[in-house]
């Protein structure tokens, strides 16, 4: 074992700690923050697979909400056909992550060919409004419900595990933000999550040296895409509902919110920055109705003032413990 | 085929062509000229609209709203531009869309607050609100006329003060090199913030003539933001004329589409899939027209001459 620095184990108490919610939550007789965490690591999901573009590899996509989307609705339109039509396999939750997976990989692939195309303020517009297409498309879809959404009458089926007991939930969410993490921790480490970082910083330097570039960062697209997809299954069983507002441009802007508060391209801020901000969400809009006009102003002086988020924060601490 | 309603539909696309025109010709010229990608725009849209609720309610005049509208939007803008803006304009742009994206969040919940969470309705003087006959035969609301005949004006008087006159001069050279017009000596600032209000005014007053056709409420500067974003696109970012070509296609093809690509599909396919796919599709069209002019041209139709 190599010494750790404060911050690795900083890190490593935060994650025991969400490991450790239902428990907490059991003792306090609160069930309510087991279902406060659950979004909070799946929502951390979502910001983890963002960061990958966003943070390293400096793609600011502006419509990552819709791949979580895409992977509730593979969920609620399942469910539905599962119970009106009685297809039972699609009521599977080995299902449901299998077509959510490919199918937002699917969808990243085709509107990364399209946006990738561009740069800078033109990339930022059309992920906006290529997510904003499909908002509009399930908005005006009437056969799974359009504006009103789909409530959940099942949760998904999963290997015989029981996804309504909620604290079960939530240990398969925590589950897969491990592996997320892992996952992630090998891409960025690897050549390819090194010429994605080298993009970043220099892409007319990376295509100098002879990288395809375009592909690399489709391919990182991609991914992305597919990761958000798997929060998204996730998310629709944690809210038991999905409708076409959790993939309004809006929610894209707290999933980048989210990035940027924790820490930009590091490998653990967006899980700080989904923490942080649910739980600055939950404190403000236990202080006012209007939450949103202190916090509003809060993410422009958090912009102006305060690069590197909460995981540059913890990097204080390492310099504190002598590191 | 129903010639009525394809008149009508047209007409209808024109005005919303028109409606998005003022919307986008802010934003491309404050993208074009500060290098600035501003998500607010829409809530200065949206400003307009409840701006045009309060002073018709204490006026008792639309027309008097509107005239009253406008400045008081301008000052918004100016304000907004000064207090928060200003720093961001050297920031990259993901600064600039996060910040910016704060604003939407407190400009929505100020409005809450100030205006309540229900929606207005804003009341149209009766020679507003009633239908005349452009051809015999086809009626056509005359306030939606009065948004075509406003935009018009407007287009064409922003082509007088972007070519004829010298802040326009110093517009355009502000579109091709910023750094280029302050090393000659102009008040970069002061132009800034110029162009930043006249931007904002001009997003008002889209709001302010949008508002009597709905509800003034939070948030609908949001998804009308979107479309801007698609015609910017389109036009080619920063360009004025590019804006007003891009406005009229984009406002043309969603509104025709909308009510005719079902019936256009029912021939082809079953009722039951035009009834289905029809809707999904017409909402499509255009950011499949978005993606196909970038596919053929990245820069937009109309790039301003010059830009880097």
């Amino acid at each position: 074992m190599t010494p750790r620095s404060p911050k690795q184990i900083a890190c490593a108490l935060v994650l025991v700690a969400l490991g450790l919610v239902p428990v907490i939550a059991g003792w306090l007789d609160e069930p309510f923050y087991t279902v406060l965490f659950s979004r909070m690591v799946i929502l951390a999901i979502g910001a983890l697979s963002l960061n990958l573009i966003l943070g390293y590899g400096g793609m600011v996509s502006f419509g990552h909400a819709v791949y979580l989307g895409v992977g509730a609705y593979v969920v609620g339109i399942g469910t539905v056909h599962a119970i009106e039509d009685g297809v039972e396999w699609l009521g599977s939750g080995l299902v449901h992550f299998a077509i959510a997976i490919v199918g937002s990989a699917v969808l990243a692939l085709i509107f990364g060919l399209i946006a990738l195309r561009t740069r800078g303020v033109y990339f930022i517009m059309i992920t906006l409004a290529l997510a904003q297409m499909v908002y509009f498309v399930m908005v005006g879809n009437d056969r799974y419900y359009g504006d009103d959404g789909v409530a959940l009458y099942m949760r998904s089926e999963l290997l015989g595990l029981d996804l309504s007991d909620d604290n079960v939930l939530y240990y398969l969410n925590f589950v897969c933000l491990l592996g997320c993490l892992y996952l992630m921790h090998r891409i960025v480490r690897s050549r390819f999550g090194m010429v994605i970082r080298g993009t970043k910083s220099n892409e007319t330097r990376m295509e100098s040296i002879g990288f395809p570039t375009f592909r690399y960062r489709l391919t990182a697209f991609v991914i992305s895409g597919a990761m958000a997809g798997l929060a998204g299954v996730l998310l629709a069983n944690q809210t038991d509902f999905v409708s076409p507002a959790m993939m309004h441009w809006t929610r894209s802007g707290d999933l980048i919110i989210m990035v940027v508060l924790g820490g930009m391209g590091t490998l653990f801020g967006p899980v700080l920055g989904a923490v942080g901000f649910l739980v600055l969400e939950e404190i403000l809009s236990g202080l006012t109705e209007h939450w949103q006009v202190i916090f509003g102003p809060l993410l422009v002086l958090l912009v102006l003032f305060a690069r590197g988020g909460l995981d540059a924060l913890l990097d204080q601490l390492n310099r504190f413990g002598g590191k | 085929m129903n010639w009525t309603l394809l008149l009508e539909q047209t007409l209808n696309g024109f005005q919303l062509g028109l409606l998005l025109f003022l919307i986008a010709a802010g934003l491309t010229l404050v993208f074009g000229i500060m290098d600035l990608i501003n998500l607010a725009h829409g809530s200065l849209y949206m400003v307009g609209a409840y701006f045009a609720a309060t002073f018709t309610e204490w006026t008792g005049s639309f027309y008097w709203a509107v005239l009253l509208s406008l400045p008081a939007a301008l000052l918004v803008g100016v304000v907004v531009e000064v207090v928060a803006l200003r720093t961001l304009y050297t920031r990259d742009h993901l600064d600039q869309v996060l910040a910016t994206f704060g604003l939407i969040l407190f400009f929505d919940e100020a409005v809450r607050l100030i205006w309540g969470p229900i929606g207005l309705d804003i009341p149209l003087p009766e020679a507003l609100n009633r239908s005349i006959e452009l051809i015999p035969g086809i009626p056509y609301h005359t306030h939606r006329l009065a948004i075509i005949v406003v935009g018009i004006g407007v287009a064409v008087l922003l082509w007088v003060l972007v070519t004829k006159t010298r802040i326009g001069m110093l517009i355009r050279a502000g579109a091709s090199n910023r750094r280029m017009v302050s090393a000659l000596g102009v008040n970069i600032k002061l132009l800034y913030t110029l162009v930043f209000g006249l931007g904002a005014a001009l997003a008002a007053l889209a709001g302010v003539m949008d508002g009597p056709l709905r509800t003034a409420e939070a948030g609908m500067g949001n998804n009308i933001l979107i479309l801007a974003f698609v015609v910017t696109v389109i036009g080619g970012v920063g360009s004025i004329q590019g804006a007003l070509v891009a406005a009229l296609l984009v406002g043309l093809i969603d509104t025709v589409g909308r009510s005719f690509l079902p019936d256009l599909l029912g021939i082809f396919g079953s009722n039951n899939f035009a009834d289905t796919a029809g809707p999904a599709l017409s909402s499509m069209l255009i950011y499949l027209l978005m993606a196909v002019i970038l596919a053929i041209r990245p820069q937009g139709l109309f790039p301003p001459r010059g830009a880097q």
